[in-house]
Formats: structure tokens, C-alpha cells, sequence
């Protein structure tokens, strides 16, 4: 499994935008007539050598399963052999009030994690940048650093900054005369308590990559705005925020693909529960799969996630690149 | 000119308020590690049963076996000059005791559970699949980068389009696979699957387009074979890439979870990510235990990341928008 993919660094979705005019352009020099396809794969033989341990390892664990995940989608799979049933286990998945507990529950820590993110992750990065080198490099460590940290260990220590008992929350919230509240243990707040720790964890990539684009803007775009008597503020609005709108357009797109993985924290914290309250997708199809070893089912499960995704990363792609 | 005080005084009110966020966003790292080291029983002769600072309310906000130590270092010091025998001994048992119960948890760790042969798993684990993927993806990014072949398009643009499918959706048939291959609880089941991760190929091709195609010619000119030149030319020019490429993969393989709970099923064999929750699962454990194998897992990760900072900005910025 590519753990790039599953886990909580969210490198590997990358903008491929920009690379294919310039691809284009080499596909048509590459273009040949037939009869020397041949001689030139002959001559080249190296390259194939050079490809051939990613390509052997590619196909087999990542060509062939995605293939393979579509048919198993519409297979009964059975310790006996499979038995294929058509449209079966979508109609299922559609059906099914877990699926549709988990897309709800998905849905709502997306919609409210995502703009959080990369609208604080803007701000830090705003603010950071007022500031001298050796100050830059502070800060930007200090909000990266819980990004190398595993999720498992975040998840850990918010389990327990959440407990009931003795947990620091349940304390703050003393000083104020509130609370205590049972944060994971109740359906109405589980949900929104992994909700406001994925909001306190600092998206570490945001930041670094604001903090590059910042840099990279062209000092005259100020300068003519502070000739026009724009102040900081305006500048930063008029001048910063719409010159960063690649960058943002990718974070937005990185951290709703890693929202709607999320499972790790789900997992280790709240197993779903109470009830199904925090269930997400990712969850259920673990549960579908490796607890009850429906294999069809999860399979379809996933292929809708994937649907999902990509209906969500175009529209995405659409809205933020048209109001240019 | 002028403006200068004001501007250092909005400064000093940005540094500020970027430490608030800071110290918030740290805190749970710090939780992990105060909670590790806190004193969970201690009995001082005044006291009727001993008392857990782990579960205190309030919480106490830091290894409270430091201030207690030097208490009991200036009482026994105080008894030493009086020369009060007993005493002084009292207070030099429980500074030991302080001690030992301080850092009892990780003893007990590494003891009582596997928690060494997870961490040793981990690193080796990590160790293989960083090295293949080093030497895998910048065989591929060369040739893809840098010689033109037929099918050379064809292939790169298959294997980037599989970036954007989310790794879920190959959990099944590679479960149902690597089973069939007899590698289910292996550690071949973790690393094959990593070794096909396909974002170093894309990273290390942006790389090598940097790399001046005179320098090639040059090389195979003086009649060095295309692995030389391969090994003694391009593999050191692009070392930076490798650089960032490197400490991703590590960490991505190090922190990696859905996928090894999925295939490990014995102990001895868990890396720490999967130790970790079964530790949690046990529900035997206290805080003080989990935080301590928390500790144990976040270390490493936090020190690469200090020593390797600038290559993880160069790994998001190469990556990311910027070619």
C-alpha cells in the first residue's frame, strides 16, 4: 500500500497541471513512423533497463490491484471461488444507512476542517513572513513539526487530553466553570471533537508552501500598490492573496483528498462510535473488509470513494481556476 | 524613516502572537512527553496512600518528579549536616525512587513488550524501502527525464494518473494478492507494496531535467557506459532531490499505519505505529505507559526532521507548486 497515500503526509497528489503543454509538444517529436519503433526501442535498450524494477513493481502492486478492485466490486466474494453479481454490491452501498452515516459524517469534517486549514495555514504564513529570517525559520518548524508526528501518536495524546476524568480539556473548561464533557464518549460531541483537533493540528504543509509562493511574488506588484497608497492590509488582500491562488487552489485539493481518508484518528480514538457517530468512509470500508471480509462490498465502497474524490477534485479544480 | 519603531513594535506583536499559536499547537507533543515522565505513585511521609500525578485533577502541567527530587536532595543534604542518619537515607531512597518511577514506563516497555523490536522493525523497514526507492525511483526519473525511447510518454503518464487514485481502493485486491503470494504477516507485505509507491518517480524526473545534457555527453564521450554515467554523474548531481525524496519516503514508510494493521498479525513482527494501538487496545496500559511508547515513536521522527530540515522545505516546494 502507498503509504503516501494512506497516511498523513498528502505529498503525492500533485498538480500535473503545468507539466502537460510541455509534454505535449515532446509527444509530437516522438511521433515516428512505424518501421522505426522498433530500431529505436533497440537502441535505447538501456532505458527499458533502467525502467524495468519500477515498472515490474508498479504493475503488479499498483496497475494490477486497481484494475483487480473494479472487478471485485461486482463479485460475492466467498472463501469458494467468487461469484459475480452484477451492479449488486452498489446497490447496497447505496442503501445502506452506515454508508450513508459515514458520507455524512465525511462530508461534515471536510467541509469544516478544509477551509480551516488552509485559511489559517494562509494567515500564519501571512504573518510569519513579516518577520526576520531566524524568526521565519522558528516558527515554520515549530507549526511542521506536529506534521512529521504520526497520527497515531496525535491521536493518542488527544484521547487523552480528552478524557473524561482527567483530561486537560475538561480542565480548561473547569477554569470557566463549564463542563466536564464526556468528549469522545457521546454521540453529539465525538464527531466535533475530532473535528476541533484536526482544526488544532497547524497544517505544516500549508504553511511551507505559502511561504514559498509569498516569496516568489514580484516585489513591483507592491510597489506599485503602495505608490497607489494601498495599505498593508489592502495589499495583502489585493496583491498577496490573489497572486497565491495556485497555491491555494493545490492545498484546497491535497487536504479535501486527505479529509476524505481520514481513519487513523477514527481508529485509535473512537472506533467509529458511539454507535456510528464518527464513522467515515475509510473506517467503514476497513470494517467492511478486514472485520466482516466482505470483500465485494468494500470494494465497491472504495471505487464510490474514489468517485467521490474525483467529482470533488474536479469541481474544485473548475471554481477555483474560473474566477480568475 | 519615522516609521521604523512603529514597525518594529507590530513586529514584536506578530512574534508574539505566533508563539501563542505555537505553544497551542505543541502542546499535545509536550503532553506526550510530560505525561510520559510524570511520577505515578509517590508516597511522602505525610501522606496516608501514595498519590498518581498522571491522573491528578488538575493535571499536573510537568514531571512532577523534578521538583520533588531536589526537595528530597535538600532535605537529605539538610540531614546530612545534622548529621541524621536515617533520615538522610529516608530521603536519598526516595530520591531513587523518584528516579526509577520517573522513567519506569520506558524500562517497562522495553521489557514487558516488544517495544524494542517494534522500534527495530520500524527503522530497518523504513531503512529498505528508502534505499530502494532512492535507487528504484532515480533509475526511472533518469531515463524518463533525460533519454528519448518509444512508449517513454505512454508510461510516465500511466504511472503519475495512479497518484491521483487513493490508495483504498487497492486495499482489497493487494490483501487477496499478497496472500496468495504467502507473504500475508511478513514484512515483504509492507515493503514490496512501499517500493511501488510512484511519487518518487514523478519527483526525481522534475530533478533530473536540471541536470545539463553536455555533462551526459561528456560522459559518453570518455566512453563511460550508460550505469556509469548513471552512478558517478548523475546520482551525485542529484543528490539534493535525493535528499528530500529520501527523508519523505522515510517518513511516510515510518509513519505508516492502515496498511501494516491489516497484514501484521504477530507481535514480534509489528512495526511501532501498529504496536502502539495494540498497547492502547489492551486497555491494561495507563496514560503514563502509552505516552511513553508515544514518546518512544515520536523521537526519531522529530530528530530527523530537526537535522534534515531544509531538504523537507526543498521535498514540499519541488513537489508542490513550484517545478
Amino acid at each position: 500500500m502507498p503509504a503516501s497515500l494512506l497516511g498523513g503526509v498528502q505529498m503525492t497528489q500533485m498538480p500535473i497541471g503545468a507539466v502537460p503543454k510541455k509534454e505535449e509538444e515532446k509527444l509530437k517529436v516522438m511521433k515516428r513512423p512505424n518501421k522505426n519503433i522498433i530500431k529505436d526501442m533497440k537502441k535505447n535498450y538501456s532505458a527499458y533497463l533502467f525502467l524495468l524494477p519500477k515498472l515490474i513493481l508498479f504493475t503488479l502492486f499498483i496497475a494490477i490491484p486497481v484494475v483487480w478492485a473494479f472487478f471485485i466490486s461486482f463479485q460475492k466474494y466467498k472463501i469458494f471461488g467468487s461469484e459475480f453479481v452484477g451492479l449488486d454490491n452498489y446497490i447496497e452501498v447505496f442503501q445502506s444507512d452506515a454508508f450513508r452515516i459515514a458520507l455524512k459524517n465525511t462530508l461534515l469534517f471536510t467541509i469544516v476542517t478544509v477551509p480551516f486549514g488552509v485559511i489559517s495555514a494562509l494567515v500564519l504564513a501571512s504573518l510569519i513572513f513579516e518577520l526576520g529570517k531566524i524568526s521565519q525559520t522558528l516558527f515554520r518548524s515549530a507549526f511542521y513539526l506536529p506534521t512529521v508526528t504520526s497520527m497515531v501518536i496525535i491521536a493518542m495524546v488527544w484521547r487523552w487530553m480528552y478524557n473524561y476524568d482527567f483530561g486537560l480539556f475538561n480542565y480548561v473548561l473547569g477554569w470557566f466553570g463549564a463542563g466536564p464533557i464526556n468528549w469522545l464518549g457521546q454521540s453529539s460531541t465525538a464527531l466535533w471533537a475530532l473535528i476541533i483537533m484536526q482544526c488544532l493540528i497547524p497544517f505544516g504543509v500549508g504553511i511551507i508552501l505559502y511561504l514559498a509562493s509569498m516569496g516568489a511574488i514580484s516585489q513591483s506588484l507592491y510597489e506599485a500598490a503602495r505608490m497607489d497608497g494601498a495599505g498593508k492590509f489592502k495589499q495583502w488582500l489585493y496583491i498577496t492573496i490573489p497572486q497565491l491562488k495556485p497555491t491555494t487552489l493545490y492545498l484546497v485539493l491535497l487536504s479535501t483528498i486527505g479529509s476524505f481518508q481520514v481513519f487513523t484518528q477514527i481508529i485509535m480514538m473512537t472506533g467509529g462510535g458511539p454507535g456510528n457517530a464518527t464513522e467515515t468512509l475509510v473506517h467503514l470500508i476497513y470494517k467492511t473488509g478486514f472485520r466482516d471480509f466482505e470483500f465485494g462490498l468494500a470494494g465497491a465502497q472504495s471505487v464510490v470513494l474514489f468517485v467521490i474524490i474525483l467529482i470533488f477534485s474536479v469541481i474544485q479544480f473548475r471554481v477555483l481556476r474560473h474566477d480568475e | 524613516m519615522n516609521k521604523r519603531p512603529l514597525d518594529r513594535f507590530n513586529k514584536l506583536i506578530i512574534f508574539l502572537l505566533l508563539s501563542v499559536f505555537a505553544v497551542v499547537s505543541l502542546l499535545p507533543l509536550y503532553w506526550v512527553f510530560s505525561t510520559s515522565l510524570q511520577l505515578s505513585s509517590y508516597q511522602s511521609q505525610d501522606m496516608e496512600r501514595p498519590v498518581s500525578y498522571v491522573d491528578s485533577n488538575p493535571p499536573k502541567m510537568y514531571p512532577m518528579g523534578i521538583p520533588l527530587y531536589f526537595e528530597h536532595w535538600g532535605e537529605a543534604r539538610k540531614a546530612e549536616k545534622a548529621g541524621d542518619a536515617t533520615e538522610e537515607a529516608y530521603h536519598r531512597d526516595m530520591m531513587n525512587h523518584i528516579v526509577s518511577n520517573t522513567f519506569g514506563s520506558f524500562k517497562t516497555l522495553f521489557k514487558k513488550h516488544d517495544v524494542g523490536k517494534w522500534f527495530f522493525n520500524s527503522i530497518y523497514i523504513a531503512v529498505v524501502v528508502t534505499v530502494g526507492i532512492l535507487l528504484i525511483d532515480s533509475m526511472a526519473g533518469y531515463v524518463l527525464a533525460k533519454k528519448k525511447f518509444p512508449g517513454r510518454n505512454w508510461i510516465f503518464w500511466i504511472i503519475i494518473s495512479t497518484m491521483m487514485i487513493p490508495g483504498q481502493v487497492t486495499l482489497i485486491p493487494l490483501f487477496i494478492m499478497i496472500g496468495n503470494l504467502g507473504l500475508m504477516d511478513t514484512h515483504w507485505a509492507l515493503i514490496l507494496p512501499d517500493l511501488s509507491m510512484v511519487f518518487g518517480v514523478f519527483l526525481m524526473r522534475q530533478f533530473m531535467y536540471s541536470i545539463p545534457d553536455e555533462l551526459l555527453e561528456a560522459a559518453k564521450i570518455d566512453g563511460a557506459s550508460e550505469w556509469r554515467t548513471f552512478w558517478t554523474v548523475v546520482l551525485p548531481l542529484a543528490k539534493p532531490g535525493l535528499a528530500a525524496l529520501g527523508i519523505f519516503t522515510f517518513m511516510n514508510v515510518w509513519n505508516s499505519f492502515l496498511w501494516p494493521i491489516i497484514v501484521l498479525n504477530t507481535a514480534e513482527l509489528y512495526t511501532l505505529p501498529v504496536g502502539l494501538k495494540t498497547l492502547q487496545d489492551a486497555n491494561l496500559a495507563s496514560f503514563k505507559l502509552l505516552m511513553s511508547g508515544a514518546a518512544v515513536a515520536a523521537i526519531p521522527m522529530i530528530v530527523v526532521f530537526i537535522l534534515f530540515q531544509r531538504y523537507f522545505v526543498k521535498g514540499l516546494t519541488l513537489g508542490g507548486v513550484k517545478e
